[in-house]
């Protein structure tokens, strides 16, 4: 199915990259072997900490401060890029090998207008003349569908939406027509429709220019569609590797499989299950199977010997003693059935009409809402859709609204000074971003206790008794009472967070994104853990997502929200099965799916 | 589709009516900055005036010993200084006298204080600008070279002698360069500045060196310092990284994507270091005896003469506001993001 028209392809040979300094020798990712066609998409998907962007980087010679390439090769043509003095290798960066990177609104230079960005590297290397290279420019950004006139051209990246800039960093690494693209999880943080977008625009571009490309991410459903292999990468190995549809309708490295049911599905509810335990640190690898304490069908001798990576197939090889023993898997293991829409519900939060304004802009419409007791009610949409800002105004932490927000039939002041002690405690909120929403001076046990102080639940001994029950509650444990936030991971963190919350024993949990910085495996344990305290607790819940699926399997409603206003809202199933708007319409196609 | 749903479009008008719309914006963000500028030396112009006012009977100090005996003269000074009227009379009518160019008259000289401080200020703004010049290239090198080895032991060596300067009281380090150069060590370079009356220290310039040397060794590590930092931080950031694996060449690395984007954090640094130069040249031009606005200050403070001290005053308080406001204007036009914002 590959079409060769240029170029070569490249190849990784038993790749190995260390630490330096202290702990030096300790391998970051080891025993790589990757082959990328011309005009193929090969998929790295791993979690965090698993060494996928160490692996993306070596391909243009390059490793982050503190670790370096021991052995190996990496083969364009006939030249190995790891052995070229350095001089040559910035010379093949950009030309033949070019990196799209993961936060390109970071990567792009704040002080250097777009147009004179792009054209950069032509211009350093003398390629065409000043005009060629303006047309060239203009060429690439309508191919990624961009505006290319000369206002355009003279913005800054700041001026720019994510999207576009993400297909600025596209288009600028196409510019000097490369043999090989490294592209660094380029869609985290985007939401579904530009995701897609870039998706589509990256996998076009890559076919009729016959790239080689290596896709990064930590979340094989967005692989699914745009890769023409899968290689999965564990603890700095290749735990899995194979054509995209073996991987997903046979996946036989046990890790593989727990990363497919970490994924929703959006075309049925699925009870979503994490991965227990965290990727282990270069250093803290455990021997034998790398992934054999995490694993669920580990045996005695996976923690002894430690497994090759074998053919079970054409093309398909795995790291696993087990492969081939573990019977056969299903995509639709772990389904359950959809949130019932006739369900009576007892409505405990009711939004009617809210306006919200930021100064004299109105960024809210009318919307209106209610959640019910032991519900989980979804705010769907795109970035700017407003869905973020209507929760916030639930939370009480914007106060420019006009409208209703009533709790159990009590109006709820704007801003959370309005508001009565108990209506705080009663509502509690949950941010976005887990490594900025804990205090890095406070320990895990201070920062759980807090709200019991603050609405006098429980002090002393008692509390501290209480934080370890909450703990356990979010799967952690007494181990961390004396940690400090930065010792623990994203997911963990989170979880922290989770408890906080329910240290004051809300009966409305405010969920802002929780899941969206956190890798996909990590998604599905929160997931199933706020599903279990809504069963046992009875807590309602108000989830900003702009994920769908993640919809389908976590909430019972969902509101649409497009611009300020609900475009389409009901229970789950009715409106993601029948979906009326062709904005819901749309977001749908563009979720990435592996379904 | 999505995107001009979602964005903002701050360009979007014609450009322009965009464009005149910008300058207006400029001008009122001018307009304003000059505004509160005049406030702030508004504000220093009372505090001037009311503390030298309020250092004791000046005549007294001026006249020593002779107060009780010279009635005539103290008649006559205490007239001079309008001691007779109130304190805000006399205030105001010293702010007349400043805003339409009159100094008013030294005690010392029994000259008009325009003349007499008017070459010293020629003087020091040589002696300062030139330190300037020679520090900032000075400071921004160092600063690179030190962040291309970073953590290495260059690195570390140029830290510790930088911070080892910026320890030194400056005159210390003048009084040791004058060990150095001028007296015990070499002979080389003169360890005062001996300007013939009607002549201008840059005429022998060989006599302006140590006193440059001194302010720029006294100002050039913290410069260099926080440009190494900013210089570090911008060096381990995603854009600069993207750089790299673009291909750029380091050396344009360095000095088109890093430095443009550390420069910004220098300017500020180089505005408050050059108004600090504007009052703390006082000690260097003491140390030297350049017949600068400095030594003039510790002068006329010795002799009380109140109307020379409060013209330096204003003089040192104006140049602090101008040097800081052409170092905010510097900042917004060398970040995009701040100059689009006002003229948006």
């Amino acid at each position: 199915m590959t079409t060769a028209r240029t170029g070569a392809g490249i190849r990784v040979e038993d790749l190995r990259i260390v630490l330096t300094g202290r702990g030096g020798g300790t391998d970051v990712v080891d025993d790589i072997d990757l082959v990328l066609e011309p005009g193929e998409v090969v998929g790295l998907v791993g979690e965090s900490g698993s060494g996928k962007t160490t692996v993306g980087t070596s391909l243009l010679g390059y490793t982050r401060a503190g670790a370096m390439i021991e052995s190996g090769k990496v083969l364009l043509e006939d030249r190995d890029v790891l052995a070229l003095p350095w001089q040559q290798v910035r010379k093949i960066r950009g030309e033949e090998i070019a990196y799209v990177p993961q936060d390109p609104a970071a990567a792009l230079n704040p002080s250097i207008r777009i147009g004179k960005q792009i054209v950069e590297l032509m211009e350093l290397r003398g390629l065409g003349t000043s005009e060629s290279r303006l047309a060239d420019a203009r060429a690439g950004l309508e191919e990624v569908g961009l505006p290319s006139d000369d206002e355009f051209l003279r913005r800054y990246s700041h001026q720019l939406s994510g999207g576009q800039v993400q297909r600025v960093a596209l288009a600028m690494a196409f510019m000097p027509k490369p043999k090989v693209l490294v592209l660094d999880e380029p869609t985290t943080g985007l939401d579904v429709t530009t995701q897609g977008m870039v998706l589509r625009t990256m996998a076009e571009l890559c076919r009729s220019h016959g790239v080689a490309a290596l896709y990064v991410t930590h979340d094989l459903a967005v692989v699914a569609n745009i890769a023409d292999r899968v290689a999965v990468m564990y603890a700095g190995q290749i735990a899995e590797l194979g054509p995209r549809e073996r991987i997903f309708a046979e996946p036989s490295h046990p890790y593989t499989r727990a990363l497919l049911d970490s994924i929703p599905h959006l075309s049925q509810a699925r009870a979503l299950s994490g991965i227990p335990g965290r990727t282990p640190a270069p250093g803290a690898r455990p021997g034998g199977c790398r992934f054999h304490d995490r694993c669920s069908v580990a045996e005695a001798r996976c923690a002894e010997s430690v497994p090759e990576l074998r053919t079970i197939a054409p093309d398909h090889e795995v790291r696993c003693l087990r492969a081939g023993e573990i019977g056969s898997w299903d995509i639709s293991r772990g389904t359950v059935p959809d949130a019932d829409p006739s369900k009576a519900r007892e409505v405990i939060l009711e939004i009617g009409d809210l306006e919200v304004f930021y100064g004299a802009k109105r960024v809210v419409h009318g919307v209106s809402f209610d959640v019910g007791r032991a519900e989980t009610v979804a705010l769907v949409g795109e970035s700017g859709s407003g869905k973020t800002t209507i929760s916030r105004c639930v939370g009480g932490l914007h106060r420019e609204w006009t409208g209703r927000i009533a709790f159990e039939g009590q109006e709820l002041g704007k801003g959370s000074r309005k508001r009565s002690v108990d209506e705080r405690k009663r509502v509690q909120y949950i941010f976005q971003n887990p490594y900025l929403s804990l205090n890095p001076r406070l320990t895990i046990e201070q920062i759980v206790k807090r709200p019991m102080e603050l609405f006098g639940i429980a002090s002393g001994k008692e509390a501290t008794e209480r934080v370890v029950d909450l703990l356990e509650q979010v799967a952690l444990g007494p181990a961390v009472l004396r940690y400090q936030a930065s010792r623990l991971s994203g997911g963990e963190r989170q979880r922290v967070a989770i408890a906080r919350a329910l240290a004051a024993e809300p009966d409305l949990l405010v969920c802002d994104e929780i899941t969206s910085a956190l890798d996909v495996s990590v998604q599905g344990s929160i997931v199933s853990l706020l599903e279990e305290l809504r069963l046992q607790r009875g807590i309602s819940m108000l989830f900003v997502t702009h994920n769908l699926a993640l919809v389908r399997s976590i909430a019972a409603r969902v509101q649409i929200l497009n611009e300020g206003r609900v475009v389409e809202s009901g229970s789950v199933v009715e409106v993601m099965d029948r979906p009326r708007e062709d904005y819901t319409k749309r977001l749908l196609s563009n979720s990435p799916r592996i379904d | 589709m999505a995107e001009t749903a979602t964005l903002p479009e701050p360009l979007a008008e014609t450009p322009p009516s965009q464009r005149r719309h910008g300058a207006a914006a400029w001008a009122a963000w001018l307009a304003r900055r000059l505004g509160l500028s005049a406030l702030t030396l508004w504000l220093v112009s009372m505090l001037v005036y009311v503390s030298t006012s309020s250092l004791g009977d000046p005549v007294r100090a001026i006249m020593g010993r002779e107060y009780d005996a010279d009635v005539a003269r103290r008649t006559a000074l205490t007239e001079q200084l309008n001691l007779d009227d109130p304190l805000p009379v006399r205030y105001l009518d010293w702010l007349r006298g400043l805003l339409s160019g009159d100094l008013g008259t030294g005690l010392a000289s029994q000259r008009p204080v325009s003349e007499v401080i008017g070459p010293l200020v020629a003087n020091t703004m040589v002696l300062v600008v030139i330190a300037a010049v020679v520090m900032i290239p000075v400071a921004f090198g160092i600063a690179m070279l030190s962040a291309n080895y970073r953590r290495r032991r260059p690195d570390a060596a140029i830290q510790v002698v930088l911070l080892a300067l910026a320890g030194l009281p400056e005159f210390v380090t003048g009084i040791l360069l004058v060990a150095l150069f001028a007296t015990t060590v070499f002979q080389v370079l003169p360890a005062i500045t001996l300007v013939a009356p009607g002549s201008t220290p840059w005429s022998t310039p060989e006599a302006m060196v140590l006193p440059v040397l001194t302010l720029v060794l006294a100002v050039a590590p913290y410069v260099s310092r926080i440009v190494r930092a900013t210089l570090l931080e911008v060096l381990d950031s995603d854009y600069v990284e993207l750089a790299r694996l673009k291909g750029i060449p380091e050396r344009v690395v360095m000095r088109k994507h890093a430095l443009l984007n550390a420069i910004v954090p220098g300017i500020q640094v180089i505005a408050l270091q050059l108004a600090w130069l504007a009052g703390g040249v006082v000690i260097v031009e003491a140390v030297f005896n350049y017949p600068g606005i400095g030594n003039q200050l510790v002068q006329s403070v010795r002799d009380h003469d109140v109307p020379v001290v409060q013209a330096i005053s204003m003089i040192i308080a104006a140049v602090y506001v101008g040097v800081n406001l052409v170092a905010d204007l510097l900042s917004i036009l060398l970040t995009p993001r701040a100059r689009t914002a006002i003229s948006s």
